[in-house]
């Protein structure tokens, strides 16, 4: 079979174009024009050059090592410097710009240490509406070691809530320290002493059993042996405010 | 200009293309390729994020503070990093809130549901995966996963197309409303690599973020995975993350 001139011409320029371009692509232009690797590397290059905003605490240690100290020996230990004050790259090179904020209002405050019901257990917490409301929380509480200034010498200091539920309550006479010991060490470090609950029956049985003869005995008496088994009494009642919740 | 003519023209520039190859060996180009800047050898890190669940009040001073640093868009919609607040009811009923598009805390508390039998805050973040779904769908190349492991955009390639938002099964990126091009957390890479923590870790008030390098000797973050119960998020997928949660409740996606 002959093949016809122009098929021969036509495949003739058809594999100098294939010929042209593996040209192109394997010899002539650099495998670096394909590579991915060059684009990456300036990505990191110019993000690494992005301007730093946050000092960092060991910035801040250089000049302040006094507030540093301060704060390593209280509670905010663990805090940096730039969370309250706001990011201060600018200010630790150069001591003449702007300095960094110091918030003093009760509401920036409020922002860690506001109830929420969602935030860890034992994470110091107050209710706004009940603790000093209005006052700004600088006034009783450096910031850089926020214990509270003295030991309230009430309960109710710290317990306000539960002290006037109590207040409402048929128990309202009985001091706190009649149902729990309150070791010396809890006035100082609340948690690393908790006061205890009653452990045994008697104790309430002491007013509520029937046959008391306690002259303060109540008129809500029960007999022990038959009622709530094996329980303590206050898994059932609360006894802050023993007709209020069963 | 004949054919014959054309063609020979043609012909005689081929040796002049070949200048083209002169571009690689310029010094400047050859130094890229090898590293980015002589003091750092990303090649000798593998950075990751330890969350301890049980120690996020939920704050959102981490969110303020990488806005700021990386010149997030102020809108609460925009994050690289945001905090989700977990309720779980006694009947099963899981709701999930971001706190971090709210402009404030309320001033009064909202009442508490007697329900929730379990209640936390869980910081996410992008998980930098060491295998990114978000890096394989790109059309353009413009995402990519450094030496180090942090996984970057390179803003000048990115089309904006959407496709890695998509992709990402945390839900850590968004389209920059100013750039119009997809952006994430880079575990602030001009800060790691010069040793400076992320600024959320640097400003995190309970600790509960931990910030390392896996291939650290005596690491924090290699210790935080010693002695924590380590989960990650959605293990199912394969993404193989490097933000590793301690004390995660099985509940959270």
């Amino acid at each position: 079979m002959k093949i016809p001139e122009q098929v021969k011409r036509l495949g003739t320029v058809l594999a100098v174009i294939v010929a042209l371009v593996l040209l192109l692509r394997f010899v002539i232009l650099p495998e670096s024009f394909f590579s991915a690797k060059p684009h990456q590397v300036a990505t990191v290059v110019r993000e690494m050059d992005k301007p730093i905003q946050h000092a960092g605490v060991a910035a801040c240690r250089k000049c302040h090592e006094d507030e540093y100290e301060a704060k390593y020996a209280g509670s905010h230990r663990n805090i940096g410097c730039e969370n309250c004050h706001g990011p201060s790259a600018a200010h630790a090179s150069d001591k003449s710009a702007e300095k960094p904020r110091k918030p003093r209002e009760r509401e920036f405050c409020l922002t860690c240490h506001a109830y929420d019901g969602s935030r860890p257990n034992g994470f110091p917490q107050v209710y706004p509406q009940e603790h000093r409301p209005g006052k700004r929380c600088v006034i009783c509480h450096d910031a850089h070691d926020p214990v509270p200034p003295r030991t309230p010498e009430e309960c109710s200091g710290c317990h306000g809530r539960i002290a006037r539920t109590k207040a409402l309550s048929t128990h309202a006479l009985l001091p706190c320290t009649e149902c729990h010991v309150v070791d010396e060490q809890h006035l100082l470090e609340p948690r690393s002493a908790l006061p205890t609950k009653p452990d045994s029956r008697e104790m309430c049985g002491r007013c509520h059993a029937s046959g008391s003869t306690d002259p303060a005995a109540s008129k809500a008496v029960v007999d022990l042996a038959s009622h709530g088994g094996i329980y303590v009494c206050w898994e059932c009642h609360y006894a802050h405010l023993p007709e209020g919740r069963k | 200009m004949n054919k014959r003519e054309f063609l020979r023209q043609v012909v005689s520039f081929l040796p002049a293309a070949g200048l083209l190859r002169m571009f690689p060996e310029t010094a400047e180009a050859k130094e890229l390729i090898s590293a980015p800047t002589a003091d750092y050898d990303p090649t000798k890190h593998w950075y990751g994020m330890g969350v301890d669940v049980d120690k996020c009040i939920g704050c959102n001073r981490c969110v303020e503070a990488c806005k700021a640093e990386n010149a997030v868009p102020e809108e609460p919609f925009y994050f690289r990093t945001w905090i989700e607040r977990y309720k779980i009811r006694s009947d099963g009923e899981t709701t999930v809130e971001c706190i971090s598009t709210r402009e404030a805390p309320p001033e009064q508390a909202e009442p508490e549901d007697p329900n929730v039998v379990r209640t936390f805050f869980v910081p996410k973040l992008c998980n930098q995966c060491a295998h990114p779904p978000c890096v394989q769908v790109c059309p353009v190349g413009a995402t990519f996963q450094t030496s180090d492991g942090v996984v970057l955009v390179d803003a000048t390639r990115c089309i904006g197309c959407r496709y890695c938002i998509q992709a990402c099964p945390y839900g850590a990126r968004y389209l920059n409303p100013h750039t119009r091009t997809a952006d994430k957390c880079t575990f602030c890479y001009h800060r790691i690599t010069k040793g400076l923590l992320p600024a959320c870790v640097e400003v995190c008030p309970t600790e509960a973020r931990i910030f390392g390098d896996f291939k650290g000797q005596a690491d924090r973050l290699v210790r935080f995975q010693r002695v924590n119960q380590i989960s990650v998020l959605k293990p199912d997928l394969n993404t193989e993350p490097k933000v590793l949660y301690a004390q995660l409740d099985g509940e959270v996606r």
